[in-house]
């Protein structure tokens, strides 16, 4: 090996100075450190090559698929742009959509605000034993989705808990499958959600709190600030990168959302649950119409690229000004 | 004095509060799960003798015991052989420049942003009839392991580039100039020291690989000696629910238990890298 030999050179003392110099300039321009070695590429390429041939090749095959009509069987026929044009003009699709916009409320919105709320509660004064809450709260991120539609639609179900504790505290009109009601079934599926994920946003937040300097609050308090100044004040600016990053996170798991709503609803009672990723496989792999499954594929690939961009875009702006 | 006091006590009860909301879904599954279907659950269920016999049955007709199998070979394989991958690639982002790193790692990257659901369609075409190759991979273990080795790779490059970076620079040269060439940096040097990181991406990748749902129903349903433990469960649970929802849920619970089990030991491995790997991005 080359570099071994030259490292061995006895102008080491000025080199590392030269060296240290660069490393200097590069961590200014935020560029890796490290010296121009081109062996890098014999580490790098085997993780890449994997890479490359099952996860960006499919990305990239996806987007070429959805520039044919296809039934998955019989020859492909070119048909340029018009599998877009049709999920432009599709019902089911828009529909879908709207459906994600009112899971990110719950996946993301909701857990956000509910996650500052808690923290708010927890940071005027430090709680002991927190590692034992955070233990818990961060336990619904680890289970299957599939084990948690399980949970749910138990709680959901016409004899399940929610609707016994409805009848208990006198609401039974209320009573109802919940899973299986036009209206309810999708706000159902959200609440699933926020319960994945308020633990998440919670910990991050108070994890973040300990990293904003006691000075700032305590210029606060010697200000005459009360809670709810204080908070704003100081708090909310101190979070902004975990709110951005939980904000990335949770839209990301909304748009989603393939292994709960599978099997919770399958997108039903009517379509009222039918999600973008739900909508795709049935395209893809039960309606037989593979180029269009594509297309719905590459827009949600898109959608979720976009949205990540923006929300950590506009961050950064925040950040420079 | 008696302010704070009552602020602490509130922080408690809100705390104790939504950790029962966090851990309710899970104890009431388990609790259906401690019940046998003559028992006819309704409501809370709270279980006031322990009852295995819906576990046991569960095990045998969902035949979670080829579910463990396989769900055990490919999280095991994936975790192994992304880990050793994502050390080579983090190594080299972490510590080299080289021509095109600043091309490559983004494009890394946006695998960490994108979907399942965004390579499934050609996944499920291409490994019936590999190209060159003419093998047909749908409905064998490879069609699981590597894909999801591909997008664990992601991952774990840039869980190990932040930990390679952040490895004092000194060490590395101090090296250097003792004649190591750079594998020999890298395994005797970094990676004694790289230990709870490594620790930390497999527990993260072997969670994700064990819960992953869509490529599983996707690319081995046709096979029920390949059916992952989640898949198994989604297919038991269509088919007995109706029937026995006790035995659903226990089945529930025996899919979720390996993981709850690592958690209980490695749970700060779970809380750092979530956290850690959430603000970094």
């Amino acid at each position: 090996m080359t570099e071994a030999g030259s490292a061995a050179r006895p102008s080491g003392y000025i080199r590392s100075a030269a060296r240290r110099r660069r490393l200097r300039r590069r961590i200014a321009t935020g560029r890796a450190p490290g010296d121009p070695r081109n062996i890098a590429w014999l580490y790098v390429l085997p993780g890449l090559a994997f890479y490359g041939l099952f996860t960006l090749a499919p990305l990239v095959h996806t987007v070429y698929y959805s520039l044919f009509s296809w039934d998955g069987l019989t020859e492909k026929a070119y048909v340029g742009l018009a599998n877009y044009s049709e999920a432009f003009r599709d019902h089911a699709l828009r529909s879908s959509f709207v459906h994600s916009g009112v899971l990110i409320l719950f996946y993301a919105v909701l857990p956000v605000l509910l996650g500052l709320l808690l923290t708010a509660a927890l940071t005027r004064n430090p709680v002991r034993g927190f590692r034992f809450f955070r233990t818990v709260l961060f336990l619904p991120q680890l289970i299957a989705g599939v084990v948690i539609a399980q949970a749910w639609t138990w709680i959901y179900d016409n004899t399940g808990p929610l609707n016994r504790l409805l009848e208990l505290v006198g609401l039974g009109s209320l009573v109802r499958p919940w899973l299986g009601d036009f209206t309810w079934a999708l706000p159902s599926i959200g609440v699933i959600g926020t319960w994945v994920t308020f633990g998440l946003c919670m910990v991050l937040f108070v994890a973040g709190v300990q990293k904003i300097p006691t000075s700032l609050y305590d210029a606060a308090r010697v200000d005459g600030a009360g809670a709810v100044r204080e908070f704003l004040a100081v708090t909310l600016p101190g979070l902004r990168n975990e709110i951005l990053v939980a904000f990335v996170l949770t839209t990301i798991n909304a748009l989603r959302s393939f292994d709960i709503v599978y099997n919770t609803t399958a997108g039903g009672p009517g379509g009222t649950t039918l999600v973008p990723s739900m909508y795709m496989y049935q395209n893809a792999f039960l309606y037989n119409k593979v180029g269009y499954a594509a297309a719905v594929a590459t827009v949600l690939a898109v959608t979720i690229f976009v949205l990540a961009a923006i929300v950590l875009r506009v961050g950064d702006r925040d950040e420079s000004s | 004095m008696i302010a704070g006091r009552l602020d602490r006590v509130g922080a408690y009860v809100v705390l104790s509060a939504f950790s029962l909301l966090a851990i309710y879904p899970v104890l009431s599954i388990l609790f259906l799960a401690l019940h046998r279907k003559t028992d006819l659950v309704t409501g809370f269920a709270f279980p006031t003798r322990i009852d295995m016999s819906s576990f046991e049955a569960a095990w045998t007709e969902g035949r979670f015991s080829t579910g463990f199998k396989s769900s055990f070979i490919v999280a095991a394989t994936v975790t192994v052989v992304s880990a050793v991958l994502s050390i080579g690639t983090g190594y080299a982002f972490g510590t080299m420049r080289f021509l095109g790193d600043r091309i490559v790692f983004p494009v890394i990257l946006l695998g960490i942003i994108f979907p399942y659901e965004a390579t499934v369609i050609p996944l499920y075409y291409d490994f019936q009839n590999v190209p060159l190759l003419h093998l047909n991979l749908l409905n064998t273990y490879w069609a699981l392991i590597l894909p999801q080795i591909g997008q664990s790779v992601a991952f774990g490059t840039f869980w190990m580039r932040a930990f390679f970076r952040s490895t004092p620079r000194s060490l590395i040269e101090a090296a250097r100039i003792d004649g190591a060439t750079s594998f020999g940096v890298l395994w005797r040097v970094l990676l004694p020291q790289a230990r709870p990181a490594v620790m930390t991406m497999s527990v993260l990748v072997f969670t994700y690989t064990w819960n992953e749902f869509l490529l599983a129903l996707v690319l081995v349903s046709g096979s029920e000696s390949h059916q992952t433990a989640p898949l198994g469960l989604s297919f038991f649970a269509g088919a007995a629910r109706a029937g026995d929802p006790t035995k659903v849920a226990a089945a529930a619970v025996l899919v979720a238990a390996p993981i709850l089990v690592v958690y209980l030991f490695l749970q700060r491995h779970f809380v750092r890298g979530m956290l850690a790997g959430a603000i970094k991005e």
